[in-house]
């Protein structure tokens, strides 16, 4: 009852996509950029903000990832809480260490999950995430058209809200200090 | 009744009415507007996933939706069905609603596999600007 009440309470604030009643974050069962296994159990406590995408993206990942780390920067301290986990939509290419190497350049925290395209495609189904490939400009190269928004987990495990692509660092940090709240 | 009397009732009711009408004019053009309800909510109503397995095409979410900032612009997604659904660009469990709400007018594009461009775009107007917009838009709520 008062899990619920204080779902209730935070879904009116959230600037945020808010889901209601929430559900259980389905798990990642990855390979972490941090070279351990990439499981949402570990940072259970934590608030996590999940996003999907690649290293060879030229704009979008990019400008969601130093938004990520604005967010969790203006958060301060707390900050330490927000977990940033970036999962590839673009197996062929992003192993953990181009994935370790890629998000280092935003915030040194933040971790990447990879696996095979089996492991992957079920985390796509589990959370709607849509990756197509498509041509590139030059013969031999290719892009990902993907989902960009992120969703925020709350520290239980629970799907709280999905951040739409452009929204501003601020209003990141402000939902996703409404999720730390104790 | 003399026509002197009558003409001394309708200066006096003139009197009156032509002030009031000018103060509801001006309320209804300056007055900032409140709404109760700014959801703006499209549900998959129960038995959705049952009719398109049996070849319904069924379509619930327009491939664009227009919001008005102040008025309606919480976008609000329901499945009342039984299954999981994709809908616009989240996946709702059974008995879950999304929330969104927009505070920036713009035109915003997400990927919706329910459509066949692949894209649903929320396009958030201004709310009625004060004055003859603002009168306009009561005016039109009203009557």
């Amino acid at each position: 009852m008062l899990v619920a009440g204080a779902a209730c309470a935070a879904h009116v604030q959230l600037k945020s996509g808010a889901f209601e009643p929430p559900r259980m974050a389905p798990e990642l069962g990855l390979a972490g950029s941090d070279g351990k296994p990439l499981e949402l159990a570990r940072y259970r406590g934590k608030v996590v903000a999940l996003g999907f995408g690649y290293t060879s993206c030229p704009e979008i990942c990019p400008t969601t990832l130093s938004r990520l780390a604005k967010a969790r920067q203006s958060l301060g301290a707390a900050g330490r809480d927000l977990q940033v986990i970036y999962v590839t939509v673009d197996p062929e290419r992003d192993d953990a260490k181009r994935m370790r190497a890629f998000l280092g350049n935003f915030d040194a925290t933040f971790v990447g999950g990879t696996g095979t395209p089996a492991q992957l495609a079920k985390v796509y189904r589990d959370y709607g995430v849509t990756a197509v490939k498509h041509p590139g400009g030059t013969p031999g190269t290719y892009g990902m058209e993907h989902s960009s928004f992120v969703y925020l987990i709350d520290r239980a495990g629970r799907i709280r809200a999905m951040v739409p692509y452009g929204e501003a660092p601020e209003d990141v940090a402000h939902d996703a200090a409404l999720l730390l709240k104790p | 009744m003399s026509t002197g009397s009558l003409r001394l009732r309708l200066l006096w009711l003139l009197a009156v009415l032509v002030p009031a009408a000018a103060t509801a004019a001006a309320w209804g053009a300056f007055a900032p507007i409140h709404v109760v309800d700014r959801d703006e909510v499209f549900a998959i109503p129960k038995g959705t996933w049952a009719r398109r397995m049996a070849g319904d095409k069924v379509e619930i979410l327009p491939r664009e939706v227009r919001l008005v900032l102040g008025v309606k612009d919480v976008l609000v997604m329901k499945n009342d069905d039984d299954v999981p659904q994709a809908f616009g660009p989240v996946l709702l469990m059974p008995g879950q609603s999304f929330r969104l709400p927009f505070s920036t007018a713009s035109s915003y594009q997400f990927a919706c596999t329910a459509h066949a461009s692949g894209q649903m775009t929320v396009t958030v107007a201004p709310g009625p600007e004060a004055g003859w917009q603002r009168l306009a838009w009561r005016m039109g709520h009203v009557l």
